[in-house]
């Protein structure tokens, strides 16, 4: 394969910024006083539900959204009043958009031939960019022709091609099948290594957002709920939406006893201390939820003391079978239902009956809590 | 989905229907390859005479000379006004939109009659009288409803996100909408100019109270014939009436075809 992307390389990326942008409709805020700054050649993904307002930071992003009040800029320039054409933004759009009356290689010029670029060095340009998203032979092909994975990348070339300051993309794979969505994620991944491009990605799949981000921001309302590294958005979520919306978690009550080390103790309601950490240091006597994700317990059928670790008891009260996995729904002494979830190794393939006493081992790491009562924005 | 058959009664139903139609059309033409000297039925015999007499007529060719242009001035403007109407209905955000669009289709609504009868008086008014002016500017009054329906319905067709890319491509606006938008409507245009110039081409009332003895369009021509003379001239040119209008109704749907064909 010709791997020749030294043009597209030199140019990197730069710096995206929104200072307490607001996007209203009808009244109601679609984005909310949104802060979010994208470091140079930094991929970012913004990911929430529907109508959390990614699209709508996005299209503010791009010029074609105008926001009611705030600031953006691009690489420290204001570019809140500049139209969408003049901020020099390669933009993916979830359905392509293609122009259907032109072909492959003219639809790649299009952006070129807006700069008055010179006939010869169009043709160049188009021949690179049809290299890097491995399409070479297609130029002379119209949209319609092309497969959707196709479109999709020549969409993708043609955002890059005039050597975009970033490159916005909404949904770019959302209409994919999930092995040319996987093929897809790899190629954009690879891109943004070999571009040095800045990229904000919006998805609303997590594990979509999980794997090519630099940064994940977890959009809920129109605000972002939280902005971190892909680990720490599942390892470290700042609050109960976080950790909900990311893959599944449990929350068991508990008061906080005092500091150790750089955690706490904490004293669930069912009795039981935890070595505990969160985002910031509480004070003893403060409510916390401890977050346990399913995939994280350990589940024995007897009590079992295993050097300090201690272990949880509770009752089985539902179980699920799914061959590789068994899913457990458990009642702890003080009524707090929990899901686990194991491997069918680890319980050597026998589901506990309902009814039956489990012993839950959360590991020996400290657990991961955050304030009970979040403190309003 | 395989297309239902069509039951028997269905197709009967539109055989009448479609024989109501073309039939008092069609009873035109063998009047017009009579070779009397009166508009008889059946024909006494057949000969392509009285084509020659229109084909040489200096006042019928002159009449379809002056239709034509009528007939294309007033499609240019016409189209040209319905587009920017068009876009502003379709794509930009205005307030009272139904109404606006419902005022643009009035003169469709109101009787021609009514009409001429109004931009009669209110030409002589601004002292602009009869002539070829008076009935262009009347006749694109005609064009604009059905132009502005076929010139809507087509851009509703068009992904605006299709202007969003070519602005976010470096296009200004007006680039984006002629290398993106109209390539993508032209078919639609060149429908709209089809039915436009069709409406003038075969418009009668706004023409007659507009004509002056230099401005005879086809039909009033006719008109005066049926008045006057009546022979089997008339039937010659209503034949060749009739088949510019099947020529241009042939064009609109080939063009429609295509475009459904490309999309
Ligand atoms: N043009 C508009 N007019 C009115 N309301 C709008 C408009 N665009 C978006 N909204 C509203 O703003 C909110 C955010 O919409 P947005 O499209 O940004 O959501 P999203 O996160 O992209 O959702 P999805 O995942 O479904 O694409 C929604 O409640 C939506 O109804
Ligand atoms: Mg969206």
């Amino acid at each position: 394969m010709i791997q020749s992307t030294k043009p597209f390389v030199s140019r990197g990326g730069t710096e995206l910024r929104l200072e307490g942008v607001t996007k209203l409709y009808a009244g109601t805020a679609a984005v909310d006083r949104l802060d979010l700054t994208v470091a140079q050649g930094e991929f970012v993904t913004l990911l929430g539900a529907s109508g959390s307002g990614k699209t709508t930071t996005l299209m503010m992003l791009a010029g074609f959204t105008q926001a009611d009040s705030g600031r953006i800029s691009i690489g420290g320039r204001d570019v809140t009043a500049l139209p969408p054409g003049k901020r020099n933004l390669g933009v993916v759009f979830q359905n392509y958009s293609l122009f259907p009356h032109l072909t492959v290689a003219q639809n790649l010029a299009f952006p070129l031939e807006m700069r008055k670029l010179g006939r010869a060095e169009i043709k160049d340009a188009v021949l690179r960019a049809l290299e890097i998203v491995h399409l070479p032979d297609k130029a002379e092909r119209y949209p319609r022709e092309l497969s959707g994975g196709q479109q999709q990348r020549v969409a993708l070339a043609r955002a890059i091609i005039f050597h975009p300051q970033a490159l916005l993309m909404d949904e770019p794979l959302g209409a994919l099948d999930k092995n040319l969505r996987e093929h897809m994620q790899i190629e954009i991944k690879r891109l943004h290594a070999s571009l040095g491009a800045t990229i904000v990605f919006v998805t609303h799949d997590q594990e979509e957002a999980l794997t090519m981000s630099n940064r994940v921001a977890v959009m809920d309302n129109g605000k972002i709920a939280q902005i971190a590294s892909p680990r720490a958005i599942y390892e470290e979520p700042l609050n109960r939406f976080v950790a909900s919306f990311i893959g599944q978690s449990n929350f068991l009550p508990g008061k906080v006893l005092g500091g150790r080390g750089d955690g706490f103790v904490v004293q669930l309601t069912t009795g039981d201390k935890l070595n505990c950490r969160g985002p910031h240091q509480p004070a003893p006597g403060d409510e916390v939820l401890a977050v346990v994700r399913p995939e994280h317990i350990a589940v024995y059928r007897e009590a079992q003391i295993d050097g300090h670790r201690k272990t949880i008891s509770g009752k089985v009260v539902d179980t699920l079978y799914l061959g590789h996995t068994i899913k457990l729904e458990v009642c702890l002494a003080d009524g707090t239902r929990l899901m686990t979830q194991s491997t069918s190794a680890a319980l050597d393939g026998v589901v506990p009956p309902p009814g039956s006493a489990v012993q839950l081992d959360l590991g020996s790491r400290s657990i991961w809590c955050i304030p009970a009562v979040e403190e309003a924005k | 989905m395989k297309p239902r058959q069509t039951g028997w009664f269905v197709k009967l139903c539109a055989f009448f229907a479609l024989t109501y139609l073309t039939v008092p059309i069609l009873v035109i033409i063998p009047l017009a390859i009579n070779s009397s000297d009166y508009l008889r039925f059946p024909p006494q015999g057949i000969s392509l005479r009285w084509f020659m007499t229109v084909l040489e007529s200096s006042a019928w060719m002159g009449s379809a000379a002056v239709s034509l242009q009528i007939a294309l001035t007033s499609t240019l403007l016409g189209v040209s006004l319905s587009m920017l109407a068009a876009v502003a209905l379709v794509r930009a955000r205005i307030r009272f939109k139904q109404a606006v669009y419902a005022l643009i289709l009035l003169p469709m609504i109101v009787p021609n009659i009514i009409s001429a009868i109004a931009m009669f008086f209110f030409f002589a008014d601004i002292q602009l009288g009869s002539g070829s002016l008076a009935i262009i500017i009347g006749h694109t009054v005609l064009a604009v409803p059905v132009s502005v329906i076929i010139l809507c319905a087509t851009l509703q067709g068009v992904d605006s996100r299709l202007e969003s890319a070519a602005l976010s491509l470096g296009a200004d606006r007006f680039t984006a909408f002629r290398r993106i938008t109209l390539p993508l409507i032209a078919p639609g245009i060149a429908s709209a100019a089809i039915f436009a110039f069709l409406s003038s081409f075969d418009e009668l009332v706004i023409a007659l109270f507009m004509a002056s003895p230099s401005t005879q369009t086809l039909p009033v021509r006719i008109w005066n014939a049926v008045l006057f003379q009546l022979d089997p001239t008339i039937a010659a040119v209503s034949t060749l009436l009739i088949l510019v209008s099947a020529l241009c109704l042939v064009a609109a749907n080939t063009l429609s075809m295509r475009f459904k064909a490309r999309m």
